[in-house]
């Protein structure tokens, strides 16, 4: 029985551990066939009896062993006794393995769940994206099937089309084959009509009885009180001869209206051409560099103008007239590209007239402008750090992400450097602002308490004139100092605090700069060239700025675009001013 | 303004002798001359038979009776009254009869238009001319009274024949490119003859005097063409209106289009005044019959018209043709310049209550008089630019620059004007009922005021 018992359960202890190993690619579906075994051992424990001690002990070393434990039975010793210490770590360790497995097991089966979810999840999708996809094959038969219909529809239409064409141009057949035929009928009915006219009138002519007369009582005289003249050759040449007067006399008149009409648009061509000349002479000196190109052409003209006073002479001279147009002509298309040009520095025309107009002024103005335009932009600069600090402090973390996204790039380290500067120097500011309230008001704590000292000497002094016995409020003022100076030492602490709290940098930039700043509150001299407010050297320091930000504008992506915008259109606007300076002075 | 008293005619036929002396009109078959500035009776005639057709001679001299029926002509002369003269056109029949420029000759139009006989009062002399064409207007004289162009048909071709007046004398002969010639007018300077086609085909053609094709005008084809043509007085423009409701200018020198008005329903144009007729009925109630009515009895049926201006947009009453039927009434059918060529007046025949009047200066629309009824003639005053127009109703109307009027005629029984004539000199018009007629005297000095 022992045997046979020692034959059947080894096996199933070896199946335990066979299933523990297995079951660790896939413990979860093995987890209800392991956890089952192993209650049935501990209820039955009837591995060991007092006959198969040795068995028992050489298997269970033999398992240990196998699991990598120390052995629990020394066969050196000869002796089979048993190393209690030996064993109790191995069933420690085992407990321990056994501990192991289970909490494994059970984030198997967690694992299990969750992707056994997850795998619904997705089936569920799957199904889902199958009926989408179901849905959108039958919606694209669909389609295919109205665009065929459509195609259809067109098809048919064409052929309508076609049809109808094809009807059309028949009817035309039919209607120009009918107008012909009617054409042809009418001259057939027209002959007959004229036939029926001659023999009618030969009718009329031949029949006697009804005759036309004419009976007047006596013949009156012509209106022009001459007589009729004979029908001669003379007479057919005088009929000529007055037509072609009363032709030719019209002819005149109307050759005359012409040449006064022409006359009248040349003085208007030429008055035209004056005012051009008058214009384009004027406008010359600033349009010369542009025109350095067709300055030929404009000597052309120059000699052109002169001509104009012998034109007038030879008014009527075809020469004289092509020179004319060709000269308004080109002094029109001067005109026009001036006017082009002018229409293209529109926002500009108003200083390029003031400059036409007297020189002296116009630089000093050019000057003003310059210097007001700077310290425009340097506010509008100021104006917008301050709002990208506001807004950095409102989302740093978003700006943290941002940085380590583009923490290699110099410029925005530059960028952020400066900020941070900024910062420190702002938060200097506010430190010194406080500091000096803190003055102010440690001042006036002073006054009121020298106030109070004055008064305690006084009412002292009093006392001790008067009576002298001495005062247990004397330690008053004493009391208020303290408190005082605490305070002073408490917004110092708080100011030294806010700083580092502010300043968040996003990531560890390399910044070349010292960080912090000594604690001493700044000068104004040193703050205003910080915050580029200095008025004395406006010249520089806008150059260098807008170079700044216009090279950072190349980096940064959309951190700031708008303000960068705008102060590349301020750049722009100031080089164009510069330019403009230039081509005038010139 | 004042008006005459009111006198008898029949056919409409009454006529201001060129002088602008004398009045002439036919009553039945009497022919009344009566002096202009007293309206007495100066001569009275008496005809064969109802006059159809009467005309003063060039000269104020001579009077032409025609009585078509009867193909009888009469002429009578004013400075001797027991001078008689009849034209017999025998058996051949009489379709028309007219003046020759002299005053001396009388060109008749046999039936079917076998020919044209000029009968000479000098002469007693007698002369044909062939195959005149039945159309339009297939005669016309220069304005001087010197050509005569006149339309022919010879083998189904389309000739023109450009006379001397003075002794017929035959000066040019030529062949038109048209395929019906409808009509023909000299320019008021008379170089220029203005030649259209029929309908059928929208063809302007200008020759010179001396036959020369001087220019070919054609707008469209296809569709019904040209309706109306007039030359402007200055002979600057020649004015073509057509079945297509357009109106387009030609100018002297190039003979192209210029210009091109467009008689639209709805007007749009905020430069144009739209003048509307609006009438006002008197209200006739019960007590209002009474006496007071019955007495000025005339007035019971007469009602008060003035005219309103609109504002733009507004929409003109159109008829629409009936397409199955010839001649559609469609299309620009009358055209007049004023005197001094400044301004157009135009009707289109869909639209019969509206008259256009067109600034030939800025080659625009300048005014619209939209009439509550349509309108039967308009005409230009001879003198000023002052247009007279009628509808057939008792009322006169008078369009200038100014503005509009409308002038109820003061007679009795109702006096429906259908047809009106300005005496040359402008200061009266001479207005015609269907068989009366009155004369109506402007007041310039105040119109102008």
């Amino acid at each position: 029985m022992p045997e046979s018992s020692l034959d059947i359960f080894p096996p199933k202890v070896k199946d335990i551990c066979s299933s523990s190993i297995e079951c660790r690619p896939s413990p979860l579906r093995q987890s209800s066939q392991s956890s089952l075994p192993l209650h049935r051992n501990y209820m039955l424990s009837t591995f060991c009896t007092e006959k198969n001690v040795q068995e028992c002990l050489s298997h269970i070393s033999q398992e240990v062993s196998s699991l990598g434990l120390p052995p629990v039975w020394m066969e050196s010793g000869g002796s089979s006794e048993m190393n209690v210490v030996a064993v109790l770590n191995c069933i420690y360790d085992l407990i321990q393995l056994h501990r192991r497995g289970l909490r494994t097991l059970e984030n198997m089966e967690v694992e299990q769940l969750k992707s056994s979810s997850n795998l619904d999840y997705l089936q569920l999708t799957s199904t889902q994206l199958k009926e989408q996809l179901e849905l959108s094959k039958r919606e694209n038969t669909g389609l295919l099937e109205r665009e065929r219909q459509l195609q259809l529809k067109v098809k048919s239409l064409q052929n309508c089309l076609k049809n109808e064409k094809e009807e059309v141009q028949k009817l035309q057949n039919i209607i120009a084959s009918r107008a012909s035929q009617y054409n042809h009928e009418m001259k057939r009915k027209e002959r007959e009509f004229n036939k029926l006219r001659e023999r009618l009138n030969q009718l009329l002519v031949d029949k006697k009885e009804k005759k036309q007369a004419i009976d007047v009582l006596n013949n009156i005289g012509r209106a022009d009180g001459k007589r009729s003249l004979w029908k001669t050759e003379k007479t057919e040449a005088k009929h000529e001869g007055e037509m072609y007067k009363t032709l030719l006399s019209d002819y005149d008149i109307r050759q005359r209206e012409l040449l006064l009409e022409n006359a009248e648009l040349k003085k208007v061509l030429q008055q035209m051409k004056k005012d051009m000349v008058s214009i384009l002479s004027s406008k010359k000196p600033t349009l010369k560099d542009d025109q350095h190109q067709d300055d030929d052409i404009q000597a052309d003209l120059e000699e052109e103008v002169f001509d104009s006073s012998k034109e007038s002479v030879e008014l009527y001279c075809v020469h004289a007239r092509e020179k004319l147009t060709n000269s308004i002509r080109l002094q029109w298309r001067r005109l026009k590209s001036h006017v082009e040009r002018l229409d293209n520095q529109a926002s500009l025309a108003q200083i390029g007239r003031s400059k036409n107009t007297d020189a002296v002024s116009r630089e000093t103005h050019e000057e003003e402008m310059d210097r007001l335009k700077l310290e425009i932009q340097q506010c509008k600069d100021f104006i917008q750090t301050q709002h990208q600090l506001l807004q950095q402090q409102l989302s740093s973390p978003y700006d943290e992400e941002k940085a380590s996204l583009l923490s290699d790039c110099y410029m925005l380290q530059e960028k952020e450097r400066f900020r941070d500067e900024w910062k420190t120097l702002e938060e200097q500011r506010k430190i010194f602002e406080r500091e000096r309230r803190n003055f102010t008001e440690a001042a006036i704590r002073l006054s009121h308490e020298r106030k109070a000292f004055e008064d305690d000497r006084a009412t002292w002094l009093k006392h001790q004139f008067l009576n002298l016995s001495p005062f247990a409020d004397s330690n008053k003022p004493q009391m208020s100092k303290s408190k005082s100076a605490f305070l002073i030492s408490k917004t110092e602490a708080s100011a030294a605090s806010a700083p580092e709290k502010l300043i968040k940098r996003p990531s560890d930039t390399t910044s070349p700069t010292p960080r912090c700043v000594p604690l001493t509150s700044p000068s104004t001299a040193e703050l205003y060239p910080t915050l580029c407010l200095v008025p004395e050297n406006r010249s520089t320091k806008p150059k260098r700025l807008t170079e700044h930000v216009e090279e950072s504008s190349n980096f940064l992506n959309g951190n700031v675009p708008a303000q960068h915008k705008h102060w590349n259109d301020r750049e722009d606007h100031s080089s164009h001013t510069l330019t403009k300076e230039k081509t005038s002075s010139i | 303004m004042n008006f005459s008293e009111v006198f008898k005619q029949s056919n409409q036929l009454c006529k201001v002798s060129p002088d602008g002396k004398y009045l002439a009109t036919c009553v039945q078959y009497r022919l009344v001359v009566r002096d202009v500035s007293t309206l007495q009776i100066l001569q009275l005639y008496t005809c064969l038979d109802q006059i159809s057709h009467m005309d003063w001679s060039s000269d104020s001299l001579f009077i032409l009776c025609a009585m078509y029926k009867r193909g009888l002509v009469q002429v009578w002369s004013l400075e001797q009254p027991d001078w008689h003269c009849k034209i017999d056109e025998g058996s051949i029949g009489l379709v028309s009869s007219r003046w020759s420029p002299d005053g001396r000759h009388i060109l008749n139009t046999t039936e079917f238009h076998l020919r044209v006989t000029v009968w000479s009062l000098c002469t007693k002399a007698v002369s044909y001319i062939k195959y005149p064409k039945a159309c339009q207007k297939g005669i016309d004289f220069s304005r001087d009274g010197c050509y005569m162009a006149l339309a022919e048909r010879r083998d189904c071709k389309d000739y023109v024949s450009v006379f001397v007046c003075d002794d017929w004398h035959l000066l040019r002969h030529f062949e038109t490119e048209t395929q019906d010639l409808a009509g023909l007018e000299w320019s008021p300077n008379g170089c220029v003859l203005a030649v259209w086609d029929s309908c059928l085909e929208y063809k302007v053609l200008l020759y010179s005097l001396d036959g020369r094709l001087l220019s070919t005008y054609s707008a469209y084809e296809w569709s019904l063409g040209v309706k109306s043509v007039t030359w402007s007085p200055s002979s600057q423009f020649l004015a073509i209106g057509s079945y297509d409701e357009k109106v387009r200018i030609l100018n002297h020198i190039t003979w192209k289009k210029i210009a091109q008005f467009e008689h639209i329903a709805t007007i749009n144009n905020t430069k144009a005044v739209v003048y509307k007729e609006v009438e006002k009925r008197p209200a006739v109630g019960s007590d209002d019959l009474s006496l007071h009515n019955i007495t000025i009895g005339t007035t019971l049926f007469n009602t008060q018209s003035k005219y309103e201006i609109c504002p733009p947009p507004v929409q003109v009453p159109v008829v629409k043709p009936d397409p199955d039927r010839a001649n559609p009434k469609i299309g620009v059918s009358t055209l007049a310049f004023s005197s001094d060529s400044r301004y157009l007046a135009t009707k289109n025949d869909n639209m019969a209550s509206v008259v256009w009047v067109w600034d030939m200066q800025k080659m625009s629309l300048l005014a619209v008089l939209e009439q509550t009824s349509a309108v039967r003639c308009f005409q230009w005053d001879p003198r000023r630019p002052r247009l007279a127009l009628c509808t057939g109703n008792t009322k006169l109307y008078l369009w200038s620059p100014a503005g509009c009027v409308s002038v109820q005629v003061p007679t009795e029984g109702g006096f429906q004007v259908q047809s009106l004539n300005w005496h040359c000199c402008g200061e009266t018009l001479i207005l015609l009922g269907k068989d009366q007629l009155c004369l109506c005297y402007m007041d310039t000095d105040q119109e102008d005021k």
